[in-house]
């Protein structure tokens, strides 16, 4: 019998067009790579769609119709992803092609102006190299220290020496969830220790705003970053949020039209933010697209999404678990309230990217390898992993199809 | 791809032949596949007749990869390092037999760009990207 929830996840299947398609060799498609990107609904592929069909025009410069109406929709999906997270407006919306240009607006504006000698950036031992890289490169430039806050074997976050950590700490730098262990960051705890410290916080949504609510105010956070594609939207357009304040005390990034005021042949001044920070033509399309995405995850509702996602790791976790004896190990966290929907394990001697090819072929796809966190599987110990991960559209029946794909290596690996 | 992990390639992937590092080779080289990590180094020895007269591999990775290698590695003794330098994709798909995915080619083709390194002296091409015509831009 299918549970209700279930159920209301099989009808969100449908409006994916993606889904419907068999593989190659006539399986029914087991979507578990949602970490990577998610899928599209029709209405994101129809937004985009229309856009081209009927609104194409450039923005903010054109005084007809037709440019008007291109303006007004980008503007309104600025609109809706700040109210989507609750930002207390749409100018603390930047938009940015993904995460990691979010995170890189931050290093190469506020890091650059603020960081020195003496000062300290804190991440964690789990941070997506989107996290990490640019603060290695921030720390080599300022001079300024590059600190981690440990996790455990369980890829839970160690607070006992917080307080050292945070000692002249500059900014806090930590992915709201892991995309590799799925660990949901405890930032209940780390925010008031790090602005009791003096430092700023910056998170890493990328895999939480997805899957469930974010209210960056309640979070107390300074800056937000995350990607449109990993939220039911489209490649190419993501997102930075930060405090008002902030945005306008920070120096331009990428500089250009439409990011100005005015410009004479020897200096400029530059527009007021969120423009600022948006040089030439932006992604319009696909900031539009990404407005319908959010209209879509707002009405089928983000408590929902979590609730679902979280019944549908706890079964996943409990197939899984049917195959320890043969030499599965599951990583990560162990009760389901400390993870995301994102599950890493490997199968006995089975490589991860062998198991991988072996789950594609019935259909099933997961992720196999670093997951861009490479320093973190190093600590761990493990060269690889392979990593499922679910979404609004994932069912029992996904699921059921991962077991019976695990079954099919365990023969061929004639475990 | 799932009829590629037949019985001797998991028996090449869980007794890797030739299997090790060699004390004072006369070639050796090792790299990576940095899209998945796979790491295989290359050891082989030269006979006064100029020939290959001992070889060991080592590393760490996919069934492919290990098993591709431990294979190459019983087919290099007897050959000289201008032969070994001048092997193609073949010589491993040979052994390997078809159901290799694109996406998986690499794996199966990182031993072998190891040993012709290592005969070269220096990093060798991929052998599945031999003879491609130069990329026009
Ligand atoms: C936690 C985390 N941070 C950052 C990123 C980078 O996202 P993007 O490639 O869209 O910039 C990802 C995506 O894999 C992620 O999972």
């Amino acid at each position: 019998m299918i549970a209700t929830a279930d159920l209301r996840a099989h009808q969100i299947a449908r409006d994916f067009p993606l889904l419907r398609q068999p593989t190659s060799r006539g399986k029914r498609l087991a979507y578990l790579d949602s970490a990577a990107t998610s899928q599209k609904p029709q209405a994101v592929i129809d937004a985009l769609v229309h856009y081209y069909t009927h609104d194409n025009a450039n923005i903010h410069r054109g005084v007809y119709e037709l440019a008007e109406r291109a303006t007004d929709a980008f503007e309104e999906a600025r609109a809706k992803v700040a109210s989507f997270i609750n930002a207390a407006e749409p100018a603390e919306i930047v938009w940015t092609r993904n995460t990691t240009e979010a995170i890189n607006l931050v290093s190469f504006t506020w890091g650059l102006a603020n960081l020195g000698r003496g000062d300290a950036i804190v991440c964690s031992q789990l941070e997506h190299h989107s996290n990490l890289v640019p603060w290695q490169l921030l720390a080599a430039k300022t001079g300024a220290e590059l600190r981690f806050i440990g996790v455990d074997g369980d890829g839970l976050h160690m607070l006992d020496d917080l307080d050292a950590k945070l000692r002249n700490v500059k900014l806090v730098a930590l992915s709201h969830v892991s995309n590799t262990l799925g660990t949901i960051a405890p930032l209940d705890s780390i925010v008031p220790r790090a602005h009791a410290a003096g430092a700023l916080v910056l998170v890493d949504g990328a895999q939480s705003v997805p899957h469930f609510p974010v209210d960056v105010r309640a979070l107390d956070v300074d800056f937000f970053a995350a990607s449109g594609h990993k939220m039911c939207g489209p490649t190419g357009i993501g997102f930075l949020y930060a405090k008002r304040r902030l945005l306008e005390t920070m120096p331009p990034f990428l500089t250009g039209g439409d990011m100005i005021r005015e410009v004479g042949y020897e200096t400029s001044s530059f527009n007021e933010i969120p423009w600022k920070f948006e040089a030439g033509t932006s992604n319009v399309a696909a900031a539009i697209a990404l407005g319908a995405a959010v209209d879509y995850l707002a009405s089928v509702g983000m408590d929902w999404v979590a609730d679902h996602e979280r019944r549908l790791t706890a079964y996943a976790l409990r197939r899984l678990a049917a195959f320890e004896p043969r030499g599965l190990v599951i990583y990560g966290p162990p009760r389901t309230v400390d993870r995301s929907g994102v599950i890493s394990f490997n199968f006995a001697d089975i490589h991860a990217h062998d198991l991988a090819s072996i789950l594609d072929t019935e259909g099933v796809c997961v992720r196999a390898g670093h997951h861009c966190t490479m320093p973190l599987m190093e600590k761990m110990g493990w060269p690889a992993t392979a990593r499922a991960s679910f979404y609004l559209y994932n069912t029992e029946e996904d699921v059921d199809q991962l077991a019976f794909a695990l079954e099919k290596a365990a023969t061929i690996f004639r475990l | 791809m799932d009829d590629f992990y037949k019985e001797y390639i998991l028996d090449h992937y869980r007794n890797p032949r030739n299997f090790g590092q060699l004390e004072s080779p006369d070639a050796t080289f090792e790299d990576l596949n940095p899209l998945c990590g796979d790491r295989i180094r290359f050891d082989l020895s030269v006979g006064p007749d100029g020939r290959v007269s001992d070889v060991r591999f080592s590393g760490k990775g996919c069934a492919i990869s290990q098993a591709s290698a431990s294979m190459l590695s019983e087919s290099l003794k007897g050959a000289t390092l201008a032969e070994v330098a001048r092997l193609g994709q073949d010589s491993v798909l040979e052994n390997v037999g078809i159901g290799i995915s694109p996406a998986r080619m690499k794996c199966a083709m990182l031993g072998l760009k190891v040993a012709k390194s290592a005969a070269l002296g220096t990093l060798a091409r991929w052998p599945d990207e031999e003879g491609a015509e130069p990329q026009s831009t």
